[in-house]
């Protein structure tokens, strides 16, 4: 509290302002944002934030590859929860040719971007703790995260760049006991929740500087165009999943957490509750998931290794592989012919074969072919469309332009963090200079959605 | 608001403004006259039927190639889906590009309380001389009604050199000060090389 006489004595001080230079090379603003602040004393007077420090052209990228060839490009656009951005690139490119996919498709899709989600809550609030001082709250959280990507890499054979999705359908179904380790995974994670929740809640270093910093209204926040936890905390309970339900969201019970004061500490709390909410689903979807139309596996002859049916192919070898069923490298599991028709659309012009038919037989090496040759891959008519998802850090959307080509027009993403960037200036101004790092911790910006 | 009712209420309230519209695979898309762009987004705005609160999305595509690109003749009719999905609406057939200019500014607005989106394209014409900048600007800026069309219209500056009339601080985002050019046209090769300059202090 300031006494009256303290004030008047500042007044008589004189003050000059000060500009302060911090970032892009500076650990809390991650080495990719710039923020000149002007200073009175503590307190910033005005913040210009400058960002594009990772600009690597993702959009010029996507308009030379073919619509499938931008599904790696996408994992490096938000790289905490990548399947998010699989999904939603696939989602729209579908859409554009107006295609479904199987429903158990839509299931894996679903369980996968909420494990996403729960891995970029766990980094950006770990992030956050780290810097505000609670390394241990940051490598607990790192440690549940590491569960959760064990399961990433179970399913998608990587951990960062998964590449999971494909326009049509998923790379391979759900590995055999998926249910019982992703059980052990939350489990692990729910323990690491509880006992960071312990930690942080009240405590009283967090809480004072959580508490009431970078404060923004509801009605500010959507003027930004601020959507996700952010927005939630302060209020408005805006979530695609709920408001503009896509895949089977709306089969699925879960509440969407919303804050009163949109401060830190309301964000912190919204994102603590959205990662028990993804649990949630994960486990709804795990119990509602279709059995999916596994086929009867044509074993009638033994397994041959897809390299040598090519080979005993080449030399004529007919006989030797009739009947036989190829067995491909072990990283292709799941996308068998047994597992193809419940993770991939029925249509022949946008979904690779199997890869036993691609390795096995004349239509299956012409499909693969056809899609594959540049120029000839999926080729969706004429048109414009804009798919939303929800993001980790709010509504993620793509707007794809095809002009009937084998690449698309023109790809734009909407960044759901560059909303939020956008308002930092405002958020920052009036707080104190230690104020900046809890606030842009919150923003959970994340470079390679940002500048893409 | 359906999407057809929702072009119909900005029809009828503004005429003169619509070029034309389409709701193909379900988005609600509707060409202006660049000159009603301000109108229509506080009616928009306001209007207590329509209340699109967001403005989510801000970009632009420039069109100067579109559909020249050579198509090998088979797969010629691929782009017709065999089984069509029925969740995807698909009533309207896309009518092509915007206009006949070079650009189109395109706005992508939602409404939290009613649930409904809306697409505005506004074609920027090239000027003669192959410019669309300048200090003046070809389309009004949105800044004074959502200010996070600050951040959105730098960045179509920056990737297209179109510029915004009334923008408070137009100047590039993701690329730095020194560079030249505006990569997302298509006219700016996708391998070139510039020097890489510093930030300017």
């Amino acid at each position: 509290m300031e006494t009256t006489a303290a004030r008047t004595d500042r007044a008589e001080l004189e003050t000059r302002d000060m500009l302060l230079n911090i970032g892009p090379a500076h650990p809390a603003m991650h080495g990719i944002i710039r923020i000149v602040a002007k200073l009175d004393g503590e307190e910033i007077e005005e913040a210009e934030v400058e960002i594009g420090y990772l600009h690597r052209g993702f959009e010029k990228m996507a308009e030379v590859v073919d619509y499938n060839g931008v599904i790696p490009y996408t994992d490096r656009l938000n790289y905490v929860s990548p399947l998010i951005n699989n999904m939603g690139y696939c989602m729209t490119v579908e859409k554009l040719l107006g295609i479904s996919v199987p429903e158990r498709c839509h299931y894996v899709r679903v369980i996968m971007a909420e494990i996403s989600r729960i891995t970029d809550h766990l980094t950006c609030v770990g992030a956050t703790t780290m810097e505000l001082g609670a390394m241990t709250a940051f490598l607990y959280m790192i440690k549940a995260r590491e569960f959760l990507w064990d399961l990433v890499e179970e399913v998608t054979g990587a951990r960062l760049t998964v590449t999971y999705c494909r326009v049509g359908g998923v790379k391979a179904d759900l590995p055999e006991d998926f249910e019982e380790h992703c059980r052990k995974a939350f489990e692990e994670t729910r323990k690491v929740l509880a006992e960071v929740e312990g930690l942080l809640k009240r405590n009283r270093i967090f809480t004072d500087r959580m508490n009431g910093t970078g404060v923004i209204s509801a009605e500010d926040a959507i003027s930004y165009g601020i959507t996700g936890p952010f927005l939630r905390a302060s209020g408005a309970d805006y979530d695609v999943r709920k408001d503009c339900p896509y895949a089977v969201y709306d089969r699925l019970s879960f509440d969407v957490p919303v804050g009163t004061r949109g401060d830190n500490m309301d964000r912190f709390l919204v994102r603590m509750e959205e990662m028990e909410q993804s649990m949630r689903i994960v486990e709804a979807a795990l119990r509602d998931i279709p059995p999916g139309p596994v086929l009867v596996s044509p074993d009638t002859g033994r397994p041959i290794p897809a390299a040598e049916m090519v080979d005993l192919a080449k030399m004529g070898k007919i006989a030797a592989i009739t009947g036989g069923c190829a067995v491909a490298c072990p990283t292709l599991e799941g996308s068998g012919r047994d597992r193809h028709p419940s993770i991939a659309t029925d249509e022949k012009r946008v979904f690779l074969p199997p890869k036993e038919d691609g390795y096995g037989n004349i239509e299956g090496l012409m499909q693969q072919f056809k899609l594959v040759m540049h120029g000839h891959g999926v080729r969706p008519p004429k048109g414009e469309v804009y798919f939303p998802v929800e993001g980790a850090n709010g509504e993620l959307g793509f707007y794809v332009v095809s002009d009937g080509a084998g690449s698309p027009y023109r790809v734009r993403v909407r960044p759901p963090c560059f909303a939020i960037m956008s308002a930092l200036s405002k958020l920052l101004t009036g707080d104190m200079i230690a104020d900046m790092i809890p606030t842009f911790g919150s923003v959970n910006m994340i470079g390679g959605e940002l500048d893409r | 608001m359906n999407n057809s009712s929702l072009i119909e209420s900005v029809t009828a309230r503004f005429p003169g403004a619509v070029k034309a519209s389409h709701a193909w695979r379900g988005d609600a898309t509707m060409v202006l006259r660049g000159e009603f762009l301000l109108e229509v987004a506080r009616y928009l705005k306001e209007d207590p039927a329509l209340q699109m609160n967001f403005l989510m999305d801000l970009s632009a595509v420039d069109y100067s190639t579109f559909g020249k690109k050579p198509a090998p003749a088979f797969f010629a009719s691929s782009g017709v889906a065999l089984k069509p999905s029925s969740q995807i609406p698909d009533e309207d057939p896309w009518p092509g590009p915007p206009d006949r200019s070079r650009f189109a500014v395109v706005y992508h607005f939602f409404s939290m309380a009613h649930k409904h989106r809306l697409r505005l394209v506004v074609p920027v014409e090239e000027a003669p001389d192959g410019t669309v900048e300048g200090t003046v600007g070809r389309v009004d800026s949105l800044t004074d009604l959502w200010p996070g069309a600050n951040w959105l219209e730098r960045e179509v500056w920056d990737m297209f050199g179109i510029g915004f009339r009334g923008h408070p601080d137009l100047k590039r985002i993701l690329m730095y000060e020194g560079f030249e050019g505006h990569p997302l046209r298509k006219d700016y090769p996708v391998n070139k090389r510039q020097p890489l300059i510093g930030p300017v202090n």
